[in-house]
């Protein structure tokens, strides 16, 4: 479904991510791990056409350098790591701005099914006795939730989240990569996140690819990618056992 | 809890357009001299009808004097409203404005070239003015995101803002310069750079009427876009917006929309920056109703400004910037304190 194929990103004469590749196939959870610096979410705002980057990204076959903007809002959605809004725009009105990528002219009604998806995105997300509040009143969390339901209410085939544990407590981390994970299921989907947690990476994601430097010291199925060797090399430290300690939260 | 219409009701185009028509009736009448409104109807009836009229009615000054600045008066004020409501959204910032992004600065320095050397271009029907005040609102804003793009291919809005701020300062150092060796014409250029509808014709409000309705149309087709970016420019480009064509298209809206509205009246300080800014308290951040509503309280803000002007030392005349400055810097530093103890 997802084909990355040699792509590297250069700031000035900083080469941040270094001839990266890698596959994702449909109903497949990719979990993006490193230390900081590794090159994680610039490799992701690459895929997501937010950075210049050299090499191929393709979709169902498809090179997305040649997508117009709405086109490739239909088939990828992407979480962002943080949230400014600057203005009182209801949480209703953030989550119906996932409906842009179907929308035709300025004179063109919108489609019939907009206010189902946006309904349905909001009740996912448990936003709906919300949806009428300032997206200024609400908590860290419940701003990401109200981003997470936009890209709901996009209907995208392919999932992009930076971080989207941030700002979630315990509770609600698990809500959403239940959340998640439940949506992956779906034929034709598939989603690609960096996660700095190990352990949240170790018991949602399917696949997983562990970077360093820009570079990727390994990439396969999240057991054979988030062991003890490699981690150690990634990490410069043992933290095997500690991640292991903490998956038990998530089981 | 929020629950607001998607876009500008029927309804409320018809309650803010009767406002405008009252006010503008209002600043017809009242002046220097005061015309009864029944007088005033009157002579605009004859003139419709195309009959003459009695000069007890005072026609001239209705029809040549009142009428056409009046008209000037709401299309600069409605224009420049619009300019800072797309400014504000598309830089995702409240202070954001014209003049923020120097295509004031730019246009003002062209105007002040026009009059300062008496430059006119043959066979076009309008002023050199209007013409140099459009070219180097253009070039400002050419400059300005040519700057930009070559410290930051993606045009973010800090940059675009940053390089505004430094444009501002270089034009208005050449706009000093030019004024220093004006000689003769230095009382026109200051009078002319704190504002005034003074002399405004018919022909310079068809001027404006026009790039209103173009530029308007243009900034208000972008509606929902301006929305996604006054949301955050990553979260438009997130959701489908072409976000640098988006962007591109209104900012020279806004340049040439700001370009004619200070070739006629000079720089107006506050109006593109408070007048959205207290919009938006009424109308909410949509930018499907924003703009609307801006568009009419700038009109009517701008027309109270000059009535003010015209009347509050009569006979003598303040420049309107003079009004709109003191007024909008109250009312902003107002606005500001209460919104951040509201924080």
């Amino acid at each position: 479904m997802l084909r990355v194929i040699d792509l590297s990103v250069k700031f000035g004469s900083a080469q941040i991510v270094k001839r990266v590749s890698f596959e994702l196939e449909e109903q497949q959870w990719l979990m993006l791990v490193g230390p900081n610096g590794a090159g994680k979410s610039t490799l992701i705002n690459a895929i997501s056409r937010g950075v210049p980057y050299t090499g191929s990204v393709l979709l169902h076959g498809r090179n997305i350098s040649g997508m117009k903007p709405q086109e490739l809002a239909r088939h990828m959605g992407v979480l962002a790591q943080s949230h400014n809004v600057a203005y009182s725009f209801s949480v209703e009105e953030v989550v119906k701005l996932g409906r842009y990528a179907y929308s035709g002219g300025v004179f063109s009604s919108p489609p019939a099914e907009d206010d189902r998806m946006v309904d349905e995105a909001l009740e996912m997300t448990g936003m709906t006795s919300l949806r009428g509040h300032s997206v200024l009143t609400l908590s860290g969390g419940e701003l990401q939730r109200t981003f997470l339901a936009q890209i709901f209410a996009q209907d995208p085939q392919l999932l992009i989240l930076d971080e989207p544990a941030n700002y979630l407590d315990l509770l609600y981390q698990k809500q959403v990569f239940d959340l998640i994970r439940e949506w992956v299921k779906k034929p034709g989907r598939a989603v690609v996140s960096v996660v700095h947690d190990l352990s949240l990476a170790k018991a949602y994601g399917t696949n997983a690819v562990l970077m360093h430097r820009g570079r990727i010291i390994s990439s396969g199925s999240v057991g054979e990618v988030l062991s003890k060797a490699n981690l150690r090399v990634a990490y410069d430290m043992d933290i095997y056992e500690w991640m292991n300690k903490m998956l038990s939260q998530w089981q | 809890m929020i629950k607001r219409p998607e876009g500008f009701s029927a309804t409320e185009y018809i309650l803010f357009g009767a406002v405008t028509i009252v006010v503008m009736v209002a600043c017809v009448c009242l002046g220097s001299v005061n015309i009864p409104l029944g007088n005033t109807f009157k002579v605009i009836w004859q003139a419709v009808r195309g009959l003459s009229v009695p000069d007890e009615l005072s026609p001239a000054v209705i029809l040549y004097v009142r009428l056409p600045r009046v008209f000037c008066v709401a299309l600069a004020g409605a224009g420049l409203s619009v300019c800072g409501a797309a400014m504000q959204g598309l830089l995702r910032n409240p202070l954001a404005d014209g003049s923020t992004l120097g295509v004031s600065a730019g246009a003002s320095l062209g105007a002040v070239t026009a009059i300062a050397f008496g430059l006119t271009i043959p066979g076009l029907p309008f002023s050199g003015t209007v013409i140099f005040a459009v070219i180097f609102a253009f070039l400002a804003l050419v400059v300005i995101l040519t700057l930009a793009y070559r410290l930051d291919y993606s045009l973010t809005t800090n940059t675009i803002i940053l390089i505004g701020v430094i444009f501002n300062m270089f034009a208005g150092s050449i706009t000093s310069l030019l004024i220093t060796f004006a000689h003769e014409k230095v009382k026109t250029i200051t009078f002319w750079s704190m504002g005034s509808f003074a002399g405004s014709s018919y022909k310079n409000a068809l001027i404006v009427l026009i790039a209103f309705a173009i530029c308007g149309t243009v900034i208000f087709s972008y509606a929902r876009e301006l929305n996604s970016f006054a949301i955050g420019e990553e979260n438009a480009r997130h959701v489908g917006v072409n976000v640098k064509r988006v962007k591109l298209l209104i900012l020279i809206a806004v340049s040439v929309l700001i370009g004619v509205s200070v070739s006629i009246s000079g720089t107006i300080g506050f109006v593109g920056l408070v007048v959205p800014h207290m919009t938006r308290m009424i109308s909410g951040p949509n930018h499907k109703r924003l703009l609307s509503a801006s568009a009419f309280s700038g009109a009517v803000f701008l027309m109270i400004a000059d009535l003010v002007a015209r009347v509050i030392l009569r006979p003598l005349e303040l420049p309107i910037g003079v009004v709109t400055s003191f007024v909008g810097s109250i009312v902003f530093v107002y606005i500001f304190y209460t919104s951040r103890k509201a924080k």
